[in-house]
């Protein structure tokens, strides 16, 4: 594979990182996008006038990211997209206190081991029972409220919160309380003062947890961090990180990925026929909808990558999405494949930072949708598709609603 | 190089590991992940013949770097 490295890369006007998706299918990335994936490594001009890079091949999207040269500190970069809640600043504040996705080692590590252990396959696999039974009553409560609801509210949204409350401790009593937060948070309609304001009451929510959990611990991961070392606002922190890190991208990937499925007859079709597809079909999804991106990295030095040098102090975005639509890499890459090997996709990033909850977001997957089909048969869109609302500029990509509909089930006379 | 047949020898670098369980996941009968840490845990240095192929692959997705294949000797079969 040659790419051309002796042309100027500079000569031309740098491009700006394309958003707007809505103008085609609404799974594929924008296509001013796809259009630059020609070379893996390019020129990218950064809203605050930065010239730095744009990553889109997918071996040059693992080197980025495994490399310990390229940092994840907040402070050294320059972001790929406009940033509203930034305000008027202009320089990126550090991560606050517990936010371990913006460190780099030693401090990174000092988290990501005190985690890793509580995010083992093993362990995540014991919770596939609770993540059956949050489903089950999720799709309970849909059935009665139906036909005709929102699948993100019904569903998409609901079974990861659930399952984020039983993993931090929160108590049956708080979890209409700390959802409303929460749904606030990540709410993309509501402005940033209001998100603001949820964010404050759910960092204050988390704090008070963690003051419960040291006075009284119980069994849950929040119980069990109270005794490593970390400080009460550290694990506050870490609170935070994970059910941000938890909830939208798991609910919007149920959320998006059911409309894909059912946008998909043939796919959807050979799941319901073999459940045993479930795993595959999550790892496809996961590829195909790429909803966390991009990661952006600052080069501590010079770093070369696919024959690109990259200088120390620049920003390196890599775009997951077209990362995980690299033909070199995926043959036919814009086909929805249910059968094909999706492994090796870059959807939960790659190095150091690979997302901790990835298998727990695996298990809530592979639980979840066959569950819905199984107990939909008839399960549709309430809306002609192109009128499904799309999380346009959101940090994770997915639907803002999704109306389905069904044939309600005969009354059986009990 | 990708055959079967040909020994397979395995190393893991419990220090790189970053913990995301790649590998537990994708041979989970070559590899473990411990339950203090969560870090990998090598069951199986020499895999046999019908994992080796799913423990080649797991050295390649682990996003740390942390399972080195060993060249082994080549067999005269
Ligand atoms: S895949 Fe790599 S980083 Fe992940 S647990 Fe296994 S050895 Fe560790």
């Amino acid at each position: 594979m040659s790419y051309d490295t002796t042309a100027d890369p500079t000569a031309d006007e740098p491009p700006i990182l394309p958003a707007d998706r809505h103008t085609g299918c609404p799974f594929d990335p924008p296509a001013g996008l796809t259009a630059l994936s020609d070379r893996p490594v390019r020129r990218l001009r950064y809203p605050d006038g930065h010239v730095g890079w744009l990553a889109t091949g997918h071996a040059a999207a693992r080197a980025v990211l495994s490399d310990p040269r390229f940092s994840s500190r907040y402070e050294l970069m320059h972001m790929p997209v406009p940033m509203p809640a930034l305000g008027e600043m202009t320089e990126i504040p550090p991560a606050p206190v517990g936010d371990f996705l913006g460190l780099d080692a030693p401090e990174h590590t000092r988290f990501r081991r005190l985690l890793t252990g509580k995010f083992t396959v093993r362990r995540m696999r014991q919770l596939a029972e609770r993540v059956e039974q949050f489903t089950a009553e999720c799709l309970d409560a849909m059935e009665q409220d139906g036909p005709v609801v929102d699948l993100v509210e019904a569903f998409a949204r609901p079974v990861p919160a659930l399952m984020i409350c039983e993993l931090l401790g929160v108590s049956y009593a708080d979890r209409d309380r700390f959802q409303e937060h929460v749904a606030t948070l990540f709410d993309q309609a509501t402005d940033v003062a209001a998100r603001a304001e949820a964010y404050t009451a759910v960092h204050h929510f988390i704090g008070e947890l963690v003051a419960a959990k040291r006075a009284e611990p119980t069994d849950d991961l929040l119980s069990d961090l109270t005794t490593s070392d970390l400080t009460d606002e550290e694990l506050t922190g870490v609170g935070g990180v994970l059910l941000a890190a938890g909830l939208d991208t798991t609910a919007n990937m149920l959320g998006l990925g059911t409309f894909a499925l059912l946008s998909n007859p043939d796919q959807l079709e050979a799941l319901r026929a073999d459940p045993g597809l479930a795993e595959q079909t999550v790892e496809e999804l996961l590829r195909y909808l790429s909803v966390a991106d991009p990661i952006p990295r600052a080069a501590l030095e010079d770093v070369e990558v696919e024959g690109q040098l990259i200088k120390a102090g620049e920003t390196v975005t890599v775009s997951v999405q077209a990362a995980n639509r690299d033909p070199h890499k995926f043959p036919d890459p814009d086909r929805f494949d249910i059968h094909r090997k999706a492994t090796g996709h870059v959807a939960f990033g790659h190095g150091a930072h690979q997302c901790l909850g990835q298998q727990l977001a695996r298990v809530e997957m592979t639980v979840a949708f066959p569950a819905l089909f199984a107990r939909f048969p008839g399960l549709r869109l309430a809306v002609p598709p192109e009128k499904v609302p799309l999380r346009e500029h959101a940090n994770i990509y997915g639907v803002v609603s999704l109306p389905v509909t069904w044939d309600p089930a005969p009354w059986n006379g009990e | 190089m990708n055959d079967v047949r040909e020994p397979l020898r395995l190393s893991v670098d419990r220090e790189r590991c970053v913990g995301a369980g790649m590998c537990a996941l994708t041979a989970p009968e070559v590899f473990d992940q411990d339950d203090e840490e969560g870090l990998t845990v090598l069951l199986h240095p020499e895999p046999a013949p019908e994992h080796r192929a799913a423990a080649r692959m797991a050295a390649g997705l682990c996003p740390a770097g942390a399972i080195a294949l060993i060249p082994t000797e080549p067999t005269d079969s």
